[in-house]
């Protein structure tokens, strides 16, 4: 019975062409990121490996930049700090958001005003402004800018979670584990938020590449990744001041990013379509 | 012999409902012994469910205005703490619910959500999932070591309902509050359920508060039966006493609804009209509007607990004269 449950879902995933085109995507980013010294034809700071301003030719296929590194090497190595944003603010995300969504659900009272209030609060304020303002006052870098985007962007996983738990709370199950003498925490963590799994992995691939997308502008902005890293953000502001002369800078790391952004919305769309069968219908 | 387990004494709950208080249950005053199955029965919206939900102190919260003394072996659980009261759930007092269906988490299978409750009693969990097969034998489940690795969709209604017990006599509560537990099962499977229960109660011992609205089921299992109308209790007695001497026109009423082999008629006597909402509280017999035996004393006075014996106790002024010659 379970065999067949999962031969199905696997099947299902097969013929949904957003998902596989989606996963496709997703795995040569991953690859690349895995084996980017292997593939990588220069280190990402190695200067002057070739003339500064090369435009793209056979042997630096995406050209080199002002220092005369070699910007492929630098792209390559940038799959890496993508990811990183992706995995590393998603948990943030996450973590923050569903446990505020738990508790708001299941307490509801004063609690849930509190944590709705603060939900409500980060919704109506630009998201980019406020990461800026947390930016500002933890201090620059790629971390820190994950997890300003994180504090800022918690409140569209609160929200869903808060309402799939105030649904699932009334369910007779969690009555019947009360009844069993569970504690709240059990019931929160072990009753309803296994319920409310199905609905999250939805939303993390729907809200990943928005959340690479906000990381990117932090970094354009000059408040993320500082130099010499090979953040693709930081290599698309840079590349800004040579846009006339030399496009290839900037040109190749915003394909790598609408690449890698276009795979996580795919493969996102695909997996929405696998879980919700409303969503199949329409 | 007869040793009081739970005692309700004067237990009031109003609701806070738009435009004041509704009365959902009104002085009550009932006790289950050890080892017993009380029953209690009336129709839907009398206050059934209320009072089995104050006791496990699992209200919605909020709107509820409680009085009165819920004893349990002469504590007030009412003065419990939310952590004492959940040390009580389940260990003390389990409670199985009306519908099967959702009453189990779709995401465990049915066996490891008994072996849950085992586990908390600090037993290791080999010798759990062991005593989650017996429990399963117990309430008669067919292939139990199969079942145990079942999911709640994979099983019917009955199964799950036998999950539900088995969960709940998991931890051997010495009371077990069974709302309702056959109503949403058909009738062959309500009957081996009854069994089930009946034959826990001889081997565990256990005290069962069975609420229903049925009384032909009444019949077969209780030994103590209570009747419930809007919110008070109208009459209780041992099921003898009830059956064969009823004094509140309500009992007798709900007892002519019943189906009966030697009934010739083609039709079921009914009681017309429907629980009234007690929205203010003033004296009067809240039965009076449906009683064809009603008298003009009946909507002014508050009829007292009257005691026809020791045990036996009815709230009317007609002393079971009424329709007595029907």
């Amino acid at each position: 019975m379970n065999g067949n449950k999962s031969k199905e879902t696997l099947l299902s995933c097969l013929k949904n062409i957003n998902f596989m085109v989606g996963f496709l995507m997703l795995l040569s980013v991953l690859l690349v990121a895995v084996f980017a010294d292997q593939i990588a034809p220069y280190g990402f700071t190695d200067q002057g490996v070739g003339p500064r301003f090369t435009p793209p030719n056979g042997e630096f296929l995406f050209g080199t930049d002002e220092l005369g590194r070699d910007v492929l090497s630098r792209v390559i190595h940038g799959t890496r700090l993508t990811l990183w944003v992706a995995v590393l603010g998603a948990s943030l995300q996450l973590v923050i958001g569903v446990t505020v969504g738990l508790i708001c659900g299941y307490f509801g009272k004063w609690v849930d005003k509190f944590f709705s209030f603060l939900t409500d609060l980060t919704w109506c304020i630009p998201s980019t402004i406020l990461a800026l303002a947390v930016v500002t006052i933890m201090g620059k870098g790629l971390t820190n800018s994950v997890i300003a985007i994180a504090m800022v962007c918690w409140a569209s996983y609160a929200r869903p979670v808060r309402a799939k738990t105030m649904s699932i709370k009334t369910m007779a199950f969690v009555e019947t584990g009360a009844a069993f003498g569970e504690s709240s925490v059990a019931l929160m963590f072990r009753y309803i938020l296994p319920n409310v799994v199905p609905a999250l992995i939805v939303m993390v691939s729907t809200t990943l590449p928005a959340t690479i997308l906000s990381t990117t502008t932090l970094s354009f902005l000059g408040l993320g990744s500082q130099a010499p890293s090979p953040d693709w953000g930081l290599a698309l502001s840079n590349g800004i001041n040579y846009i006339g002369s030399a496009p290839w800078l900037s040109i190749f790391p915003g394909i790598a990013l609408v690449y890698t952004v276009l795979g996580f919305s795919l493969l996102g769309e695909g997996v929405r379509d696998i879980l919700d069968p409303h969503m199949k219908s329409q | 012999m007869k040793e009081e387990l739970l005692k309700l004494e004067h237990l009031s709950i109003d609701y806070k409902v738009k435009g004041g208080y509704l009365s959902a249950v009104h002085d009550v005053n009932l006790s289950v012994n050890k080892g017993e199955i009380f029953a209690v029965v009336g129709e839907s919206g009398c206050g059934k469910s209320t009072v089995a939900h104050s006791i496990m102190a699992l209200l919605p919260g909020g709107n509820e205005h409680i009085e009165g003394k819920i004893l349990f072996n002469g504590q007030d659980l009412r003065t419990l703490s939310k952590k004492d009261m959940e040390k009580i759930r389940g260990r003390h007092i389990g409670m199985i619910f009306q519908n099967p269906l959702d009453s189990l988490n779709p995401v465990y299978k049915t066996g490891s959500q008994v072996q849950e409750g085992i586990l908390l009693d600090g037993i290791g969990k080999a010798e759990a999932w062991q005593k989650v097969i017996e429990l399963y034998k117990d309430v008669k489940m067919p292939d139990a070591e199969e079942r145990a690795h079942s999911f709640p969709h994979e099983m019917s209604g009955g199964m799950r309902q036998r999950v539900m017990i088995a969960m709940m006599l998991a931890r051997n509560p010495a009371l077990l509050i069974a709302d309702e537990p056959t109503t949403a099962l058909d009738v062959t499977i309500e009957a081996q359920i009854l069994e089930i229960i009946k034959d826990l109660k001889k081997t565990y011992n256990t005290a069962i508060m069975l609420i229903t609205h049925n009384f032909g089921l009444v019949a077969e299992v209780a030994d103590r039966i209570a009747v419930m109308y809007a919110g008070e209790v109208i009459e209780y007695g041992d099921v003898f006493e009830i059956f064969h001497n009823a004094k509140h026109p309500y009992t007798r009423l709900l007892m002519k609804a019943l189906p009966r082999k030697t009934q010739k008629e083609g039709r079921l006597q009914t009681i017309d009209g429907s629980v009234p909402r007690i929205l203010d509280k003033k004296p009067g017999c809240r039965f009076a509007n449906r009683c064809p035996y009603a008298m003009e004393r009946c909507s002014l006075e508050t009829p007292e607990e009257t005691f026809a014996a020791e045990t036996h106790m009815y709230r009317c002024f007609l002393a079971g004269q009424a329709g007595r010659e029907a």
